[in-house]
């Protein structure tokens, strides 16, 4: 799980292969529980100077990642500094486990007019 | 709010045609400083200001080296030509004054190239950075072992130069979520110490690299104490207050200060709210330079008005 926390990296066949790893023994027990199986669905997507979607909802234990995709650095920094990326460039990534249940506002550390939340419940 | 923007020529230009202005043009800025309210006097090529026996200055901004994408793929070379203006300049300025973002990422690489072509200018430079130089590993300590010999905390400091007391303040560093530029109490302390004693008579020129004033908000293009400092600086009778970041020219004067920002030497950005994001603005590379630019600042002695000439890349 320590891989998963600061994963903020442009080696994807590294995280993908990380991915595989935790995902494939849980893949059938999450389904059997009705669980979202894709993680895409945790992806937060910056484009024109926003987080979307702005506020995401996840259970416990799930990794959300964060992508740029503009041509300017942004990063995602808690305002509580619960996590913090480096600044990533056009395309690079973020990812961050949230362990516990709460609400994490967050912005960009170069453009803190650009906000965003995720609620862990 | 004065109706007049800094760039009559006897004339008096309304709000209206500043901002279109500030759509179109870019060159350097010609300032001249005399105690009293700035104006411009003229495109560089026909000012006499540069003659009057004063003492120039320019302001440059924005260069983002390391910047690749469509906007402009080379950011080195449109910062070559524009060292190129200032080294064809008939009148060698005094100094540089950058309003930072020199660096895209904060590489060193780019630290490199850009000390590389600025310093073929052969003129001092004082700079402050962007929030695009402060991104290293270590959060600004590549930028301030460069750039911060005798500078406070992340790098703010003074210097007086014909009679006219220069600013140079961060406003790039520890930003709030949900905020805009931040200068913090510390720096404020500071700059309330450095003015104290002053008289009001001195000639103020204060320069940060996000607008001090709010630009627009909803871009972040201001700083959210940025009056606090202002309202230190009231009491002088010409304050200039010269900014980068928005990569595009705005001009305002408001009693006695005169607010400029640059142009960039990499790309242009939108005019506030003319696009869904102030991301960098695409436009036909062959009206590229014509959107970057420089500034030249000219300080006469005596009483006359503070100038500021935009030059484009283009010209």
């Amino acid at each position: 799980m320590k891989k998963l926390r600061h994963a903020a990296s442009r080696l994807s066949f590294a995280r993908a292969l990380t991915a595989a790893l935790l995902l494939g023994p849980l893949a059938g027990a999450l389904l059997a529980f009705g669980a979202r199986a894709a993680t895409e669905a945790d992806v937060v997507t910056i484009d024109n100077f926003t987080f979307g979607p702005p506020e995401l909802t996840i259970p416990v234990g799930t990794t959300v990642k964060w992508v740029n995709h503009d041509d300017i650095p942004h990063s995602v920094v808690d305002k509580n500094k619960a996590f913090r990326s480096k600044a990533l460039d056009t395309d690079d990534n973020f990812s961050f486990t949230f362990a516990s249940a709460g609400t994490f506002d967050y912005f960009c550390g170069l453009h803190p007019h650009m906000v965003g939340k995720i609620v862990v419940k | 709010m004065a109706n007049q923007g800094p760039h009559d020529h006897g004339k008096g230009l309304g709000r209206r045609e500043v901002l279109e202005c500030m759509l179109w043009a870019g060159t350097g800025v010609l300032w001249t400083v005399s105690g009293g309210i700035p104006h411009s006097v003229g495109l560089i090529g026909e000012a006499a200001a540069a003659e009057a026996g004063g003492f120039t200055f320019l302001q440059m901004s924005d260069s983002h080296i390391g910047f690749d994408k469509a906007a402009n793929p080379d950011a080195l070379g449109t910062l070559r030509e524009a060292v190129a203006k200032v080294k064809a300049m008939p009148a060698k300025p005094a100094f540089i004054i950058n309003t930072g973002d020199i660096t895209h990422l904060s590489k060193p690489a780019e630290f490199d190239n850009a000390d590389k072509v600025f310093g073929e200018t052969g003129v001092p430079i004082h700079w402050v950075p962007g929030e695009h130089d402060i991104i290293d590993e270590e959060r600004g300590k590549a930028y301030l072992e460069r750039y911060g010999k005798g500078s406070k905390g992340a790098g703010w400091y003074s210097f007086d130069d014909h009679g006219v007391h220069f600013i140079g303040l961060v406003n790039v560093v520890d930003l709030k979520g949900g905020g805009l530029g931040n200068l913090g109490a510390e720096q404020l302390a500071w700059l309330e110490a450095d003015l104290k004693d002053k008289s009001s008579s001195t000639p103020i020129v204060v320069f940060a690299h996000i607008p001090l004033q709010v630009v627009y908000k909803e871009w972040g293009w201001g700083t959210e104490d940025g009056m606090r400092a202002l309202d230190l600086l009231k009491r002088f009778g010409s304050v200039t207050v010269l900014n980068g970041h928005i990569h595009q020219l705005a001009q305002k004067v408001e009693g006695n200060m005169t607010f400029h920002t640059a142009m960039s030497t990499a790309f242009p950005q939108p005019a506030p709210g003319s696009a869904p994001s102030p991301g960098p603005m695409v436009v036909p590379a062959d009206q590229l330079r014509s959107k970057l630019g420089l500034s030249t600042v000219t300080v006469l002695q005596g009483n006359k008005p503070l100038a500021i000439v935009d030059r484009t890349l283009a010209g």
